[in-house]
């Protein structure tokens, strides 16, 4: 492979690139490469996949298209950018449903053998775009990427209808010429990820070099650009997706607290990849069933739960609404179980594969009865990683259900990881009971399975398999105490706000809220969940105009860390962007009778950190 | 789980101290005297021992023995006990259930609680009628049954609950009734030394609801010409002095016959062995409900590997493999890079 010596090479401090084709077209491998050997390179990075529900919409339309958007850069970023200064076109479609997002005096590269007019027309195109002056304001680079991939392939004898679907590869080995990605990385992962299929592997490789070198020889391009490495703190990283992390995070609470790990699940978008990560982990001891429905998978969790293991379902949209029984049952045995929740859009069946922050509600009060449950959020992919720990620990030490929410966004997208030492993270105490913990009115020792603990108003943990200590759980209201059925008015009551105030007294327990605070901040961002990465972009941008702004993020929803109050109480205005109607503000207000201001967005797409910057700047005037 | 021998238990240590509360006279009764009776015999622990239950009259039944218990939600109990028993496969798992519990709303867990062939022993209690909701008509009441949800008679088709559990493969699946406790207590030993996902359907009277539902066939009186007892190895014959019983038809369908009308030779011998479900399916299709000559007993008892072995088998095929799980190694186990 020749070097780029002879062209110019520019210095990019960042730069956001989207790769937009058909479903069929292989974006989100393209743009998963380009990460990955990003993230080796060691830029920072973050990654919005964007994709359609549907496996293969028809070919050439609208409804078919998938892209992946990428931001690189040298420095440390937390979104993946608010619009791409590269589009990467593979056909008419991708075109039409991405040139709205890419700034005037963008670059757009487009694949000129799919703009016939069979595409042109499936895409609404009455005229060639490419023709017209629709794209004024732009440099476009026009590339015959079929017909290149397709010669490029022929001297494996590639038959051209194959070849033509390495066009991807040429694609990537384009693009990652012009922003100058090594190219090993890449030929040794096509090697390996191809390697059952010779033909394939060969094509992919050829179509990735043709492509490298076109952008070296083809004298379209002025200048490839470079974008340093990113100054991170010193460590081992990997690039993690919220889904993989929030299955490692499982894995590790697993080896944390020393008990095997049990999860049921229901395959669901956006939460499957979880339940086919973990797996992949049975040698961690690590169970995993795909349950029959929603119902089954949260009703087996019980059951694990109930023998002595960490009982984890994942799911997304509907299917939290289905496990809401269960997760009833759950807070009245007082057993612990982690449901963790892939929030997409809704309601019904909405948007399966975008994101959206519209649980949180549901997650908090979506159950009959008076049901109090701890909620946690994850705000990164990485985060996912602590966030399911966390859960697992809040679960396990009170023995009680915990909804820990995540979303499409988070789910799927990436980010650089500075991998934690294992011995650094602290180990869960999970005492069983193995002694009866009462005496009888004739002295006998007796086992009384609501008999709580004074500090955490845990109940103790019997599991089958412990003599003497058996027992029955339901249900039906129970006797506090010896947990036997009980109708009794003032029982119930006491039972009631006894369940209340075991999760309302976990605050003791959790963090306090930090604040990223600045002296003479007037205005305070809160926000939660997989915002916070829009949201420290958009506070940056504030500050550097020179305005004042304080930023505060929460894991715990449910309870609120102890020192919110406090925080709230600081700030003249406080500002919360959801992905949503405004559902934490809707609480903050209710909760701290603070006057808080909403911005809200249901696009089934992450904020950007514009938007954020303007609602914070509105809120100063 | 302890060594040492099994402890010398009564009925009376496998009763816990709740008071029971059906109605007097529930068919419920008998039901659990012959578990509570049967449970000493079975050289088992009692905190090893664990009954499940979802919602239903039935369902209460895991207070009342002084074992480890769970009255779960309607129709999951199958659910909750899977997860229990692959969890922990060295507990005993009991599922309670009745006829709305287990048909009705929890439906689906119960055909793949079978299918799986989960290391349960499922018990059915089968009055054909909603009691705990106060008598509206069940998955099993006959077309036609007038209750307070179907004033003019119901409509639809009930299901057989012994050709249902069949049709999902169920690899034990038995019929005994609350009037012959000696039945019960061999039948319910049965599917207890079953390895895997057994099913018994317990015809049980509703005295309070849809009393008499089954008198026509199990009356003390009634019995001998109208149970018809299935004995693996035997020719399946009922009636005073065995004077009838099943043979194939011509077109292979389970008919009853006359003994002496076809000669000894014809009549079924009942094969619960058998690896395809099909004669037994034809065999719970004899009656048409339970006012014609019924077959009781053990329908179908075959080996397949269990769910929760299965699963086991994969993690310690995987620890072999792959050595025991090791975090920091997984952490690292995508590409990685250094700062």
């Amino acid at each position: 492979m020749t070097d780029t010596t002879q062209h110019a090479l520019r210095e990019l401090d960042r730069v956001v690139i989207r790769f937009a084709g058909d479903s069929g077209d292989g974006m989100q491998l393209t743009g998963d490469r380009f990460t990955n050997v990003s993230a080796l390179f060691g830029n920072d990075i973050a990654t919005l996949p964007d994709f359609p529900a549907e496996i293969r919409a028809p070919a050439g339309t609208l409804a078919g298209v998938s892209a992946f958007q990428i931001h690189i850069s040298d420095h440390e970023i937390s979104t993946p950018g608010d619009a791409p200064n590269v589009l990467v076109a593979m056909n008419p479609a991708a075109l039409k449903a991405n040139i709205r997002d890419l700034p005037v005096g963008g670059t757009l590269i487009v694949n000129v053998d799919s703009f016939e007019d069979r595409n042109l027309a499936k895409a609404g195109y009455a005229e060639n775009p490419l023709h017209d002056d629709t794209l004024k304001g732009y440099t476009v680079y026009e590339v015959p990427m079929t017909s290149l991939t397709i010669q490029a392939t022929s001297e494996i004898g590639a038959k051209p209808r194959d070849a033509e679907r390495s066009k991807n590869f040429f694609a990537l080995g384009l693009v990652s010429w012009i922003y100058t990605r090594p190219v090993e990385p890449t030929l040794e992962w096509i090697k390996q990820r191809f390697a059952k299929n010779e033909q394939v592997m060969n094509a992919n490789l050829l179509a990735f070099k043709a492509g490298y070198n076109f952008g070296e020889t083809a004298e379209l391009f002025e200048s490839a650009y470079e974008v340093k490495p990113s100054t991170h703190l010193p460590g081992t990283y990997t690039n993690i997706t919220g889904n993989t992390a929030m299955a490692w995070g499982l894995v590790a609470a697993g080896q944390l607290a020393k008990l095997p790990v049990f999860l049921a699940s229901y395959p669901i978008t956006p939460a499957s990849d979880i339940l086919h990560e973990l797996s992949k982990h049975k040698n961690f001891g690590v169970r995993t069933m795909q349950a029959e429905d929603e119902i089954a998978a949260a009703g087996a969790v019980v059951g694990s739960a109930f023998g002595g293991h960490l009982g984890v379902t994942t799911t997304s949209g509907p299917g939290v609404d289905l496990k809401a029984e269960t997760v009833g049952l759950a807070i009245s045995l007082e057993l612990p179980l982690v449901l963790i929740d892939i929030q997409r859009g809704g309601p019904s069946t909405g948007l399966p594969t975008k994101t959206e922050q519209s649980d949180l509600l549901l997650a908090l009060f979506g159950r009959h009865g008076e049901s109090p449950l701890p909620v946690l959020a994850a705000s990164t992919p990485a985060h996912c990683f602590y966030a399911a720990i966390e859960a697992a620990r809040i679960a396990l030490k009170y023995r009680t259900p915990v909804i820990l929410l995540s979303d499409g966004y988070l789910a799927n997208s990436s980010e650089p990881w500075r991998i934690p030492d294992v011995e650094s993270l602290p180990a869960i105490d999970v005492p069983f009971a193995t002694e009866p913990n009462h005496d009888g009115p004739d002295g006998t020792r007796l086992f009384w399975p609501y008999l709580r603990d004074e500090a955490t108003l845990a109940r103790p943990w019997a599991v089958p398999g412990t003599p003497g200590l058996e027992h029955r759980i339901g249900g039906l209201e129970k006797e506090d105490g010896t947990g036997n059925v009980s109708y009794d008015p003032a029982n119930h009551e006491k039972m009631v706000r006894l369940r209340a105030a075991k999760v309302a007294g976990i605050a003791t327990d959790i963090s306090p809220v930090e604040v990223d605070h600045e002296d003479g901040a007037e205005v305070l961002v809160l926000g939660w969940g997989s915002t916070y990465g829009a949201i420290a972009a958009g506070v940056q941008r504030t500050r550097a105009r020179g305005r004042k702004v304080a930023q505060a993020h929460l894991v715990h929803l449910n309870p609120f860390p102890p020192n919110l109050v406090e925080v709230l109480r600081r700030y003249r205005k406080v500002l919360i962007p959801e992905l949503n109607l405004g559902q934490l503000s809707k609480v903050v207000r209710a909760d701290f009778l603070v006057d808080a201001r909403s911005l809200t967005k249901v696009q089934a797409q992450p904020f950007k950190a514009a938007e954020i910057e303007q609602a914070i700047l509105e809120c100063m005037q | 789980m302890s060594e040492t021998a099994v402890p010398v238990t009564t009925k009376k240590d496998w009763s816990s101290d709740q008071e029971v509360r059906w109605c007097p006279g529930c068919g419920d009764y008998s039901i659990l005297t012959a578990l509570q009776m049967l449970m000493p015999e079975l050289g088992v622990r009692r905190e090893n021992t664990v009954f499940v239950s979802g919602i239903g009259c039935a369902a209460r039944f895991p207070y009342y023995m002084n074992t480890y218990g769970m009255h779960g939600i309607h129709g999951r109990a199958p659910a909750i006990a899977t997860g229990l028993a692959v969890s922990r496969p060295d507990l005993d798992v009991w599922v309670i259930t009745g006829d709305g519990d287990a048909l009705s709303i929890g439906g689906n867990h119960l055909i793949h609680a079978l299918r799986r062939n989960v290391n349960l022993t499922i018990i059915l209690f089968n009055n054909q009628i909603y009691g705990l909701t106060k008598g509206q008509y069940s998955p099993t009441s006959e077309v036609g049954k007038v209750t307070k949800s179907t004033p003019f008679g119901s409509v639809d088709q009930p299901f057989n609950p012994i050709s249902l559990a069949l049709g999902a493969e169920a690899t034990f699946v038995a019929r005994t009734h609350d009037m012959d406790r000696k039945h019960m207590m061999e039948t319910f030993r049965r599917a207890h030394d079953h390895k895997g996902g057994a099913f018994v359907e317990v015809y049980q009277n509703c005295n309070v609801f849809n009393d008499g539902a089954f008198e026509q066939i199990t009356s003390r009186e009634a019995r001998p010409q109208m149970l018809i007892p299935l004995e693996h190895g035997k020719p399946i014959r009922f009636g005073p002095d065995g004077g009838r019983g099943v043979v194939l038809d011509g077109q292979g369908r389970a008919k009853i016959v006359d003994v002496a009308e076809v000669g000894e030779d014809r009549i079924l011998v009942h094969d619960e062995k058998r690896d395809e479900p099909g004669l037994a399916f034809m065999l719970s299709r004899l009656a048409k409900g339970p006012f014609e000559p019924t077959p009781v007993g053990v329908f179908r008892a075959v080996d397949r590997p269990t769910y929760g072995e299965a699963m086991q088998h994969q993690l310690v095929d995987a620890q072999q493999r792959l050595g025991p799980g090791d975090l920091t190694k997984l952490l690292h186990s995508g590409a990685t890079w250094e700062v």
